[in-house]
């Protein structure tokens, strides 16, 4: 019981707690009352599914959770504190994946890591190479990411988020264009994030891979 | 301190109301000065002694002018509010602003224009006002057709706001750059739009209209902006019983 | 546990360490290295730009005169205008790319200052398009007639007020990303901001070809960057974000 315990502080103080708090959430978008008062608390080591139908807001109440829109009322507070005080910071611990991967096709997929995750930690060449590993497309590191496959642009997002070190996760249709094998590839990603001490806020069509199934649900109408 | 008036003021039914109210105070006195203006600029006032009659002109054209740059920045600075305190209202200002501004430009060109037929032959020539006038056209030209550019409006007044700001920032350097190199290439014979040595009988009715077109200026600012009020809330509840009343 | 958790596990966390363990400078170089590393990789679109300063030179002999002697009269203003409209469509290259792949809106949510990102982007834009036109400029400057001592001071003209030219037209690049077809609207936004760096190069080009000192007008002509190096990149990073809304 003594050493399950100390592996469990060992891990969980990888990544000291944080807490991601939504307040009362209104938005409108023109004419559009798109985020209707929503509300949630996230902790160290929960993931929070958001489902809804296509318009919902899924992903407007992620960008928002990112400070990237301004909601007319309510509050993003991260540990407490509200994001906007200092969104700088606030970005420093976060990672936003949208629909598509942010990559530059005429980079290859280790050079867009290099760009994209080097403006946010030091990335040592191992460290790189490793993650790129881990996700499965080990071998098309100095590909241009023209030449890849939708489902291998994606792998090279999800090995961004793993150098990212980011407390927590937002993002939008993980999923997307990926295989079962790269579905569970996902799920297992999350929840290795989780039990370091990660969140994650992720907009779902579907369940989120069996890893992290228990996930709680958010559901927008 | 109570910040409530300026919170009242931000709000759209209470401004709706307030513009209807305040326009008549504004419009007659308006019409009033601009009437008295040109009869004592046009016909009171003695001809100058260089110009002759041709001057006179310049109780439409100098008014004109000086509006058109006191409205960009009072565009400018309602679009600075509105970026800066998130008020919809600020921003409908600055959106009513523009035409008016666009039109007091043009009024100004134009005056400017037939005031140089008589004084230099020609209907144009680039001197330092006419052509920094000019330049300000385009520079609400591009804030309108940047507004245009996006169907999203909150995203239509964000962003010709910091083109305001940008443009309001830049208006003394292009002045300056302009009047430099008007310096530069001065024939001696061009004669310049400038304002003729003016005793007080013709300062008076400059002044006066001055004052006038500053009123108007306001009266047209409120009825459009009462109309852009409208149309950004159209979808109100609000609005069905402000428009029946 | 696998080799990748042992190097990974080996790397301090950025969360741990508190602030993002990349300085604002070396986040701008990155930028700065890949902007261009992506130009070079798409060598042929560098020379876009280029090649159209060089047509609109070629406008000027066939629509005036094959004399050079005319020609050195016009010769400013068909380089300023040829520099001036290039630019314009250089400006295309700036943000639009990293606003349709995702990338500009990574560089919003870096944790790092994006003002200094995009200021690291125009200055790798001059290196790419500027500087090379300040190049050029005396090859269309001799073929306008204009004498090979005028050569370092046009050079030097073209290089500040290039550097000016970038950086205002960023302004207008990024207010525009959400515009569709937006080169008329950017070259309306931009041209008057950019007549300030018009009139004090072309003035400093006329006196280089005229053999005397272009101190004057150069200084005029950094001065404006050096304001626009301090306000342009804040008014873009303001334009991106509202863009991202």
């Amino acid at each position: 019981m003594g050493e399950a315990t100390d592996a469990r502080e060992l891990t969980a103080s990888r990544i000291p707690a944080r807490r991601l708090e939504a307040e009362n959430l209104h938005l409108w978008r023109g004419e559009r009352h798109v985020l209707r008062g929503v509300a949630f608390t996230l902790s160290s080591g929960e993931c929070l599914q958001v489902v809804g139908a296509n318009g919902a807001g899924k992903t407007t109440l992620l960008r928002t959770v990112a400070g990237l829109m301004y909601p007319e009322e309510g509050q993003v507070r991260w540990d407490g504190a509200d994001v906007r005080r200092d969104l700088r910071t606030f970005h420093a611990a976060i990672l936003y994946l949208g629909h598509e991967p942010p990559l530059k096709a005429d980079l290859t997929a280790r050079e867009n890591l290099h760009y994209w995750i080097g403006t946010r930690r030091r990335l040592p060449a191992e460290a790189l190479a490793a993650a790129l590993s881990r996700v499965g497309v080990g071998a098309l590191g100095e590909r241009l990411v023209r030449t890849l496959s939708a489902g291998q642009r994606r792998r090279v997002a999800l090995a961004a988020l793993t150098l990212s070190l980011a407390s927590l996760w937002l993002l939008d249709e993980p999923t997307t264009n990926l295989d079962s094998e790269g579905q569970e590839l996902v799920g297992t990603l999350l929840a290795e994030h989780l039990a370091e001490g990660g969140l994650a806020l992720a907009a779902v069509h579907h369940e989120l891979p069996r890893a992290v199934r228990g996930a709680r649900r958010l559901e927008l109408t | 301190m109570t910040w409530t008036w300026f919170h009242r003021l931000a709000s759209p039914p209470h401004i709706y109301g307030l513009a209807g109210r305040l326009t008549p105070w504004f419009a007659w006195p308006a019409a009033l000065l601009v009437i008295a203006g040109l009869w004592g600029g046009l016909v009171l006032a003695p001809p100058d002694y260089q110009q002759g009659d041709g001057f006179r002109i310049i109780y439409v054209h100098a008014p004109s002018a000086w509006m058109s740059l006191m409205v960009y920045t009072t565009m400018a600075v309602a679009a600075a509010v509105g970026l800066i305190w998130r008020m919809k209202v600020a921003h409908a200002v600055a959106a009513s602003c523009a035409p008016i501004g666009a039109s007091f430009t043009v009024a100004a060109l134009v005056t400017g224009s037939l005031w140089g037929q008589p004084m230099w032959g020609t209907y144009w020539q680039w001197d330092p006002r006419l052509t920094s006038e000019l330049i300000l056209l385009f520079l609400y030209l591009g804030y309108m057709g940047l507004r245009a550019g996006f169907d999203d409006v909150q995203r239509a007044d964000r962003a010709s706001a910091v083109l305001a700001i940008v443009g309001v920032v830049n208006v003394p350097i292009i002045h300056y750059s302009v009047t430099w190199w008007n310096s530069l290439h001065q024939a001696p014979s061009v004669m310049q739009l400038g304002k003729p040595k003016m005793p007080l009988s013709m300062l008076t009715p400059l002044l006066i209209m001055l004052l006038g077109f500053t009123l108007l200026f306001v009266a047209l600012l409120l009825v459009r902006l009462r109309a852009e009020v409208l149309n950004r809330e159209r979808a109100a509840n609000w609005i069905r019983e402000a428009v029946s009343a | 546990m696998r080799p990748a958790d042992q190097v990974l596990a080996s790397v301090p966390t950025a969360t741990a360490l508190g602030a993002a363990p990349v300085s604002g400078a070396a986040a701008a170089r990155l930028a700065l290295l890949r902007d261009l590393k992506l130009a070079f990789r798409k060598r042929g679109q560098l020379v876009q730009p280029l090649a159209f300063f060089a047509l609109v030179t070629l406008i000027f002999p066939l629509s005036i005169s094959p004399e050079l002697a005319r020609l050195r009269e016009v010769a400013p203003g068909a380089l300023w205008a040829g520099a001036l409209l290039a630019s314009l469509l250089a400006l295309e290259f700036l943000f639009r790319d990293d606003a349709y792949d995702g990338t500009l809106e990574q560089y919003a949510l870096s944790g790092q200052s994006l003002t200094a990102l995009l200021f690291a982007k125009t200055v790798a834009h001059w290196l790419l398009t500027g500087l090379p036109l300040a190049l050029m400029a005396p090859f269309a400057a001799l073929s306008l007639g204009a004498p090979g001592t005028a050569v370092p001071g046009i050079v030097a003209s073209i290089a500040v007020g290039s550097v000016a030219l970038s950086l205002i037209g960023s302004i207008g690049a990024a207010l525009t990303l959400g515009v569709k077809r937006s080169g008329a609207l950017l070259a309306l936004l931009t041209l008057p901001l950019s007549l300030p760096v018009l009139i004090f190069g072309a003035r400093a080009t006329e006196l280089a070809i005229s053999g005397a000192s272009i101190v004057a007008p150069l200084e005029l002509l950094a001065a404006i960057a050096v304001l626009g190096v301090t306000l342009a990149p804040l008014a873009a990073a303001a334009a991106v974000r509202i863009s991202l809304e």
